[in-house]
């Protein structure tokens, strides 16, 4: 009898977590549609039919008229394409930093900014500001530089505190650990924000987080960071999956748990400390997109990196078109909007977590 | 040639001593189950063996240092069954055997259809219902204890520690469960080191039983030299039993009314 049981399952055997082929097309069919949106809508109309035209002329041997003056040439050049495509890459980027971070500390809520990062840039952005160094424009302004080294040094910090505690559970001392430096960081960016109260408005547009552009300088600065800190998790995804059953379980698997959790973290943080510095704050990109890819794709890593990073780049490019939209010609701050979706989204969340 | 050799191998939890000195030797390709009441350190030994718990002492895996190997050459030769495993409840049961596979996949970690099927013929062998595409979060306790012995058999070691397999399986599951792993074991060739509550399963599939308490060996041998009435009485506190069998001792306990016989 257990015999033809066998047999009879034998058909249903299924393969394990795979990326399907048509996924990826969706994503980045995706990506592509709101990359050609971000470029056709704005406060100059240009018609879809002479972006897409002008578009194509600039690929190698294609000749095209798009019949755009040079004038609105340069909103497609140098203010559209720039800026959509900092939002494919801060947007890919915090997706799956926290799709990373939600797999190496084995907790769905955790965030890219779970260690200190964002309160690093904090600290680090208020200073430049307030010192008069910058003005948050540029590739070698003071403000991204100070809020990337800002970013590093609490991440650094966190790290320094969690490994030398020597509790039982590195996770949870590294997870402490964060919570205490952003703390710390946190209140002394206050303090020093409140003792020049006359610039509270450019660091609050910071903590809100911005895609502002000049040109193509922050694109420049920010895509070697994100593309190799991308690629490293993504060499790194199968392993994630065998964090799932914890450190002594993975361990016993044949997995260097500390090496594992070390560069995926490094990596997270680093691209995350990259795109805060130009972007500022962005919330809950790295709590929506992956889990919306869990309950939509699967458990696996190996379906929620590579899916991230294209729905992740496509949902802020999105994102960013409702901030410059809804309000025109004001925008709004990128992180209201992401707040605004992101908020009752982690209430989904926290009701379906058990799945995840 | 031992597959298993433990010398005076000793571990500190803070100050208590749970394991005082154990002196072990598990034959290749034998089966070696340790008992001993709650808190003798059985656990403690078996994850000792595995390296996934900092030991005093020499632990030698076919005749090498535990310590020369690295944790990918020491999950080629050992796989333990945890007695608490963690179930990521979202993880499908496919993807959660086939994690076995680990120590065997190259740097980019792609499972070929060998492993595929390695995975597959162990959820076969231990009969785990999965015909729709269940998670392990929809799993029933026996089911997920199955699935976990799935996942160790696939790993493809030499050397199998189950800390106390039966736990959670009704008697049925519990004789088939120990049956699979007896015909995996001469089948294969596997060595196996067991924990186990049961004394009388623990005497029946085991070729030599270890007695431990407060971490230190007090009594080795066939399950006739260990499982008898004046060791298990002394050692559990317990008011047992011994009735010889064909099968082996069985040790069942009998309730002995306004005596004071437990000590």
């Amino acid at each position: 009898m257990r015999a033809s049981r066998n047999k009879d399952k034998e058909e249903k055997l299924e393969a394990p977590a795979k990326l399907k082929a048509w996924w990826l097309v969706l994503a980045a069919t995706t990506a592509v549609v709101a990359v050609g949106l971000g470029l056709t809508l704005g406060p100059a109309s240009l018609g879809v039919r002479e972006v897409l035209l002008e578009v194509l002329d600039r690929l190698p041997f294609v000749d095209y008229d798009s019949g755009l003056s040079e004038r609105e040439q340069a909103i497609v050049w140098e203010i559209r394409l720039p800026r959509v495509v900092l939002g494919l890459l801060v947007g890919s980027m915090l997706a799956t930093a926290g799709a990373s971070y939600q797999g190496v500390f084995r907790n769905p809520l955790a965030d890219p900014y779970l260690l200190g990062v964002a309160a690093g840039a904090g600290f680090g952005a208020t200073v430049a500001i307030v010192s008069d160094l910058g003005d948050g424009i540029g590739t070698f302004d003071a403000v991204p530089m100070l809020a990337f080294g800002g970013a590093l040094v609490a991440v650094s910090l966190t790290y320094l505190v969690g490994f030398s505690a020597r509790r039982s559970d590195p996770v949870t001392s590294l997870v402490l650990a964060g919570v205490a430096v952003a703390s710390f960081f946190t209140a002394i960016q206050t303090f020093v924000q409140q003792r020049d109260s006359e610039t509270i408005r450019q660091v609050y547009f910071f903590v809100l987080g911005q895609l502002r552009t000049a040109g193509w300088d922050e694109v420049i600065l920010v895509s070697p960071y994100v593309g190799g800190c991308l690629f490293i998790l993504l060499l790194l995804r199968r392993r994630l999956d065998v964090l799932a059953v914890g450190d002594e379980e993975a361990g016993s698997l044949g997995i260097d748990v500390r090496l594992v959790r070390l560069v995926s973290v490094l990596a997270a943080s680093l691209g995350t400390a990259a795109v805060v510095a130009v972007s500022g704050l962005i919330g809950f990109v790295g709590i929506i997109v992956p889990h919306t890819i869990r309950l939509i794709f699967g458990f696996s890593y190996r379906i929620i990196l590579p899916l991230t990073i294209l729905f992740g780049g496509a949902f802020l490019v999105g994102a960013d078109l409702v901030a410059r939209l809804v309000l025109e010609p004001a925008e709004i701050p990128i992180g209201v909007v992401t707040a605004f979706m992101g908020a009752p989204f982690f209430v989904l969340v926290l009701r379906t977590s058990r799945k995840l | 040639m031992e597959a298993i050799s433990c010398r005076s191998l000793r571990v500190n939890f803070g100050s208590t001593e749970v394991l005082r000195g154990i002196d072990l030797e598990v034959p290749k390709g034998g089966w070696t189950t340790v008992v001993g009441p709650n808190g003798s350190g059985k656990t403690t030994l078996l994850r000792s063996i595995a390296g996934i718990q900092a030991s005093q002492g020499v632990i030698q895996i076919d005749g090498h240092s535990l310590g020369a190997f690295n944790r990918r050459e020491v999950a080629k030769q050992i796989a333990i069954v945890p007695q608490q495993p963690v179930i990521p409840d979202g993880m499908r049961i496919i993807d959660y055997v086939l994690l076995g596979r680990t120590s065997h996949l190259g740097f980019f970690g792609i499972e070929k259809k060998s492993d595929i099927e390695i995975a597959q013929s162990a959820l076969e062998e231990l009969d785990v219902n999965f015909s729709e595409s269940r998670t392990m979060g929809t799993l029933s306790g026996g089911e997920r204890q199955r699935v976990v012995v799935a996942r160790a058999l696939t790993q493809g070691s030499p050397i199998l520690l189950l800390d106390e397999p039966t736990t959670s399986l009704d008697i049925g599951h519990q004789q088939e469960m120990l049956e699979v792993v007896d015909e995996l074991r001469s089948r294969l060739g596997l060595t196996v080191l067991a924990t186990m509550h049961d004394l009388t399963l623990a005497g029946q599939y085991a070729e030599s039983l270890i007695l431990i308490e407060q971490g230190q060996v007090v009594a080795s041998g066939s399950a006739q030299e260990v499982l008898t009435e004046d060791l298990i009485t002394h050692h559990y506190r317990a008011s047992i039993k011994v009735i010889e069998d064909d099968s082996g001792p069985i040790v069942t306990p009998v309730r002995r009314k306004n005596s004071n016989s437990l000590e």
